[in-house]
């Protein structure tokens, strides 16, 4: 059913974190958003704000955004300290104007963490998750080798799970919401989807040393449990999968250390 | 005049494909890694293109305007991949599908790309299965299938309402393995403004670094453009707002035709508009058409009713009454129109009367609340959230948008444009829907054209141009494509306008979906025609593109794109005005049977139109690649 | 090598020594409780105990080292992931800070750690080196004449007749003092919380935790901490009660 009062525009305030680039220092700065439909996205806010700059000739709020319909991973604001703002399972995209009352003042900023430096405003620079997925997230086959497609069947249960994990968006909310700026949660659902896959099985060992490795390099924070990471979540993630992860690499590490080498490890020459 | 010669091989049509594979020329293990290719985009086309590549040896070069090659709109398709695998045991065979796309394209695709296109879709289950996709399985641990529209069998893989993402993802992951061990070197947040032709051969990039604002220039023995559609024309629509034509359209302005741009796909079940600040329209997958029924009131008067007091009796379920053997299963133009139709008749629902019902209650009966959440659970909510309504309580209300565009860049059966060294993959190009696409067949194109048919007619091209001959990023060519762009850049920013980029975006989006739409007519598109570049003038005098062009400005980014989409706009109507038949996704309304359906025109327009550039202020050109039909009979589409 | 390295260079690693460091002094404290419940009976039961562990020799130094390794590496891994963490998130913090549900207890690790850790040092100046508190010291205390044989296991480790410390007077006369037995009692509560989150991540960290399972281990960590809680609180509560008496002063022990 539609809210009561679903049609009644409202008012806001912004205070929004504006950063020229990463070398500069950034600030809050304050703009009225006024006679808003609570239709509207947050997004859609932020459009009609930056129209509104423009014409007056003042610099547009940057903001990352693109399918908005929260399947991209793009979008990524922090709304009053909650990373993709109110709401449980849904990307900033997804937000809208709904959910805030008349008057209310809206804090808006990136995503913090050093390992996703500023790019300007509430823009982040978040490639450190592809470095992460460059070191391990895949299953080593070329197209034309592969073999028919039923030839593996997969348990149901092992399918659903790995699909569970497999929903990650890529999107940084995890970081953003862990108060260690970890990972691990993002890393986590790589390795536990294909980790679940027979398919997955060739590699999986190399896949959880080589991906956790990666992350450690590139200065995320460690996981201390707090299961902030999956509250934020816009697919609602499991941490579960974290302690999968944790076993994976536990045992990884043991067999790299205990497994006799093979003489033709270095392609038999 | 360019020459359109679409290299379909001789032969019977099942043995095209195959008999073309071992005709091509091939490049030398040894000498791949000599040639480098560039790929602009990374959907499922472009980074599976990428991917198969670089496995192959070539040195590639991936550009994204994106921040990851994960980004990309393919992320977004929800109801499934087709192939003709048969596991159902239903009667699918890769000529059924064939058939299928074929008849859903309305006659008006490449009969050899379509049957290639069947007979690799079962390749791609295969590749993406190995990847480790993880599709929807039964309990015996084998794929399961789901039916889609425009198909009598179930043929359709799926990972719940996110299969886009998930072979997206898989191939992302191919892309990001490729990255990692060095053979692709990928550039994100790089935007392709202008494709550089050095002796008549695509040679080249130029490339705008969107966060520092570096004009760059990248040369390459070929140049492979996956970028996507252009449905953003229309402003509104289920595109992502990047999603943009500037790529192709640039290409187009270098001599690449752009073939048929008058195909657009207006899908059924979108969630309507609620307001001008919209910047989006949201899809509600077509996987929900097997379990809803969509109607709207039979009476007028009913459509401000509350849907639950209005009795069946009173209910028409249009689609079922129309289209009795497909029903709601039906293809997603004749959908579309037919909900045009009635709202037409003034029984559209919702406070802006552009809306039909989307019921589940007798799926709610049939299998329980629990048993629809199970399959559309993701999609209830999607809505809940947009809308505030429950559709396990009320029925959802839809209405058509703009989802997907056929048209593209001309491609020859090996992929290749009109301008040799240039390919065009996935929704850019234009080959394989015709002039409307089958559900869940645009993952399956994408992932067809990287994965199976680029690796091996790139090197029939590549096999022609000498390893090393590679020209160098600092020929005149690039440094007049570079200057083109700085050029256009100044003076965007320099513009003393007063109005945002959306303020044009916006009236174009309404101009086309009021001339160019789901109905067409030639007084329309007139009208459209000395709308459109009136509205490119005023846009040139108006708008106001704040802040500079060295760092992260997305007004410019925006400006850019929007001027090329007026432009494209402009030749969308010219094309739909030239095309005097209806067919698939374009319906003039002076061509229509008696009962409203599609009446084409084969004698006179069983063809491809192929647009070429003449320059600024000139008309284009229209190029013609007649459709040899030799498996298939044209016919008249029936559904009923 | 590998794994050894990577235990103490990756960030599972150090969690993972967390986890097992943190195991091996929750199975100490368990025992240190259960041995230290004695002290409601027989003062033979808990001196005899204390005699018995001396009587270890070179084996209580080994534990006593594998304790001591546990609570620097406990404390090493905390100080390093914590410098870690605080340089994670970046040139600016949050202006608005926000949780949405990490418990107390996770978010306090640190403080309580600190308490802890404290506590621990004082405790060990109290009951083993005698440095604060020097008048009811063992080895200021008269010694105490076993009247029956201490069995461990069965086994009589230590004979009637032995003369041995009066550990048991010495627990009684320590927690007479209120605010010793105060700062005891807010210790081992804060010990408790930190235990709370620590035995629920340690399962976590060493990937033992999820599903259905995950919430019938939230239930076993709250009941284990309250029981270990309460067991602590019985000794300095039932000696400020008055109902644990030094046993110089009659029947050690009377339930009134």
């Amino acid at each position: 059913m539609v809210a009561a009062n679903s049609t009644q525009p409202l008012s806001i305030t912004l205070r929004v974190w504006r950063q020229a680039d990463a070398r500069q220092p950034g600030k809050f700065v304050e703009y009225q958003a006024r006679e808003l439909s609570p239709d509207m996205s947050f997004l859609e806010m932020l459009d009609v704000v930056n129209d509104q700059l423009t014409v007056k000739g003042e610099d547009p709020i940057a903001f990352a955004h693109d399918c908005r319909e929260g399947i991209c991973g793009t979008c990524s604001c922090t709304i009053n300290g909650k990373p993709h703002g109110p709401g449980r399972g849904v990307a900033t995209c997804q937000i809208y104007m709904r959910t805030f009352r008349d008057g209310d003042v809206v804090t808006v900023e990136p995503f913090r963490a050093a390992a996703f430096p500023v790019v300007k405003d509430l823009v982040t620079d978040r490639s450190a998750f592809d470095k992460i997925q460059s070191a391990g997230g895949f299953i080593t086959v070329r197209a034309g080798s592969a073999p028919e497609a039923n030839g593996l069947p997969v348990p149901k249960p092992d399918a659903d799970l790995a699909m569970d994990a497999a929903t990650c968006i890529g999107c940084g909310a995890c970081v953003a919401a862990c108060k260690n700026a970890s990972a691990m949660l993002f890393v986590a659902a790589k390795v536990s989807h294909l980790g679940l896959m027979p398919q997955g099985q060739a590699e999986r060992d190399r896949r959880v040393l080589a991906m956790v490795g990666t992350m450690d390099e590139l200065g995320f924070g460690n996981c201390t449990n707090y299961y902030e990471c999956s509250a934020a979540c816009p697919k609602l993630i499991s941490h579960d999968f974290i302690a999968r992860m944790n076993g994976d690499y536990l045992k990884a590490s043991f067999r790299a250390a205990l497994k006799p080498e093979s003489a033709g490890a270095s392609g038999g020459v | 005049m360019a020459t359109l010669d679409s290299k379909t091989p001789p032969g019977p049509l099942a043995d095209k494909w195959r008999k073309h594979k071992a005709d091509m020329k091939l490049v030398n293990p040894a000498n791949k890694r000599k040639y480098e290719v560039i790929v602009v985009g990374a959907g499922l086309a472009g980074a599976s293109a990428a991917s198969s590549l670089a496995d192959m040896g070539y040195k590639v070069k991936c550009f994204v305007f994106h921040d990851s090659p994960r980004r990309a709109h393919s992320i977004a398709a929800q109801g499934g991949i087709n192939a003709a695998k048969n596991y159902q045991n239903d009667g699918d065979s890769v000529y059924r599908l064939f058939y299928d796309t074929i008849k859903g394209g309305d006659y008006r695709s490449r009969e050899a790309n379509v049957h290639r296109l069947a007979e690799v879709s079962v390749n791609i289950i295969d590749q993406c299965v190995a990847q480790g996709v993880p599709f929807a399985r039964e309990y015996g641990g084998l794929l399961a299938n789901r039916s889609f529209g425009g198909a009598q069998v179930s043929r359709t893989f799926y990972a719940r309402g996110q299969t886009g993402q998930q072979l997206l993802l898989g191939a992302y992951s191919a892309l990001m393995r490729n990255v990692g061990a060095g053979t692709v070197e990928l550039h994100t947040q790089r935007e392709m403004l202008d494709l550089v032709i050095v002796d008549g051969q695509a040679k080249g990039v130029v490339i705008r670094d969107l966060v520092t604002g570096a004009i760059e220039r990248h040369a390459a023995d070929a140049v492979v453009l996956a970028t996507g559609g252009y449905g953003n024309v229309f402003n509104l629509s289920t595109y992502a707002r990047g999603s943009n034509a500037t790529a192709i359209w640039r290409a187009y302005k270098r001599g690449a035709c752009f073939a048929n741009p008058c195909y657009t796909q207006i899908h059924p079940t979108c969630i309507p508009v609620s307001g001008d600040y919209q910047s989006k329209l949201t899809l509600m997958s077509e996987s929900l058409r097997n379990d809803g029924r969509i109607w709207v009131p039979k009476k007028a008067e009913d459509r401000r009713k509350d849907p639950s007091a209005i009795a069946d009796a009173d209910r028409d379920y249009f689609l079922e009454r129309m289209y009795p053997a497909f029903g709601n299963l039906c293809p997603r133009d004749i959908a579309s129109r037919a909900a045009k139709r009635v709202c037409d008749e003034g029984r559209g629902v919702g406070p802006s009367g552009l809306g039909v019902y989307l019921d589940f209650s007798d799926a709610i009966s049939r299998l329980g609340a629990n048993g629809v959440r199970e399959r559309y659970g993701n999609l209830f909510d999607i809505y809940h959230e947009i809308t505030a309504e429950s559709a396990y309580e009320q029925p959802m209300r839809i209405f058509p948008a703009v989802h997907y565009t056929m048209g593209g860049l001309w491609v020859d059966y090996n992929l290749m444009s009109n301008v040799p060294g240039l390919f065009v993959l996935g929704e850019a190009n234009f080959s394989d829907h015709g002039a409307n696409r089958l559900g869940a067949s645009a993952l399956m194109q994408g992932l067809a054209d990287g994965y199976f048919v680029i690796p091996y007619t790139i090197g029939d091209y590549l096999a022609t141009q000498k390893p090393g001959s590679c020209p160098k990023a600092d020929g005149p060519e690039f440094k007049a494509a570079e200057d083109n762009i700085r050029t256009m850049t100044k003076r965007l920013l320099d513009n003393p306008g007063r109005e945002p980029v959306s303020h044009f975006h916006k009236r174009l989006g309404k101009l086309m979906w009021e001339f160019c739409g789901m109905a067409r007519t030639k007084a329309g598109l007139e009208t459209a025609l000395q709308k459109i570049p009136e509205l490119r003038e005023e846009f040139w005098a108006n708008v106001r593109v704040p802040g500079s062009g060295d760092s992260l400005n997305q007004s410019l980014e925006q400006a850019g794109r929007v001027a090329d989409f007026i432009e494209l706009g402009e030749l969308m109507c010219r094309d739909a005005l030239t095309r005097e038949e209806s067919c698939g996704g374009h319906f003039r309304e002076e061509h229509q049977h008696p009962d409203g359906e599609c009446k084409r025109n084969d004698e006179g327009f069983g063809h491809v139109a192929a647009w070429e550039f003449k320059g600024p202020g000139q008309a284009p050109a229209r190029n013609v690649e007649a459709l040899n039909y030799e498996s298939v009979k044209m016919s008249v589409r029936n559904y009923k | 090598m590998h794994f050894f390295g990577s235990l103490f260079r990756s960030s599972i690693g150090r969690k993972v020594l967390m986890a097992v460091t943190g195991l091996i002094l929750i199975g100490f404290v368990i025992g240190h409780l259960v041995g230290n419940l004695q002290v409601f009976q027989h003062p033979d039961h808990l001196n005899g105990y204390a005699q018995f562990l001396q009587q270890l020799g070179p084996w209580l130094w080994v534990a006593r080292g594998v304790l001591l390794v546990s609570v620097v590496i406990h404390v090493w891994a905390a100080t390093v992931l914590t410098l870690e963490n605080n340089r994670a998130r970046g040139p600016e913090a949050y202006r608005i800070k926000h949780t949405i549900r990490a418990t107390l207890a996770s978010r306090t690790m640190r403080l309580t750690g600190y308490v802890v850790l404290a506590f621990v040092v004082y405790h060990l100046a109290h009951f083993t080196w005698g440095s604060v508190s020097r008048e009811s010291f063992k080895d200021n205390l008269e010694l105490y004449t076993m009247q029956s044989d201490y069995k461990f296991a069965g086994i009589p480790v230590v004979k009637a007749g032995a003369e041995v410390h009066d550990v048991h007077e010495m627990v009684v006369l320590g927690f007479s003092h209120p605010l010793v037995s105060l700062f005891y009692i807010v210790a081992v509560g804060l010990l408790s919380f930190h235990l709370l989150h620590g035995l629920d991540s340690m399962f976590q960290t060493l990937g033992l935790r999820s599903g259905r399972w995950s919430g019938a281990l939230r239930t076993i960590a709250v009941v284990f901490c309250v029981t270990y809680f309460a067991g602590n609180l019985l000794i300095p509560g039932a000696v400020l009660a008055g109902n644990l008496r030094p046993h110089t002063a009659g029947p050690a022990f009377s339930s009134r």
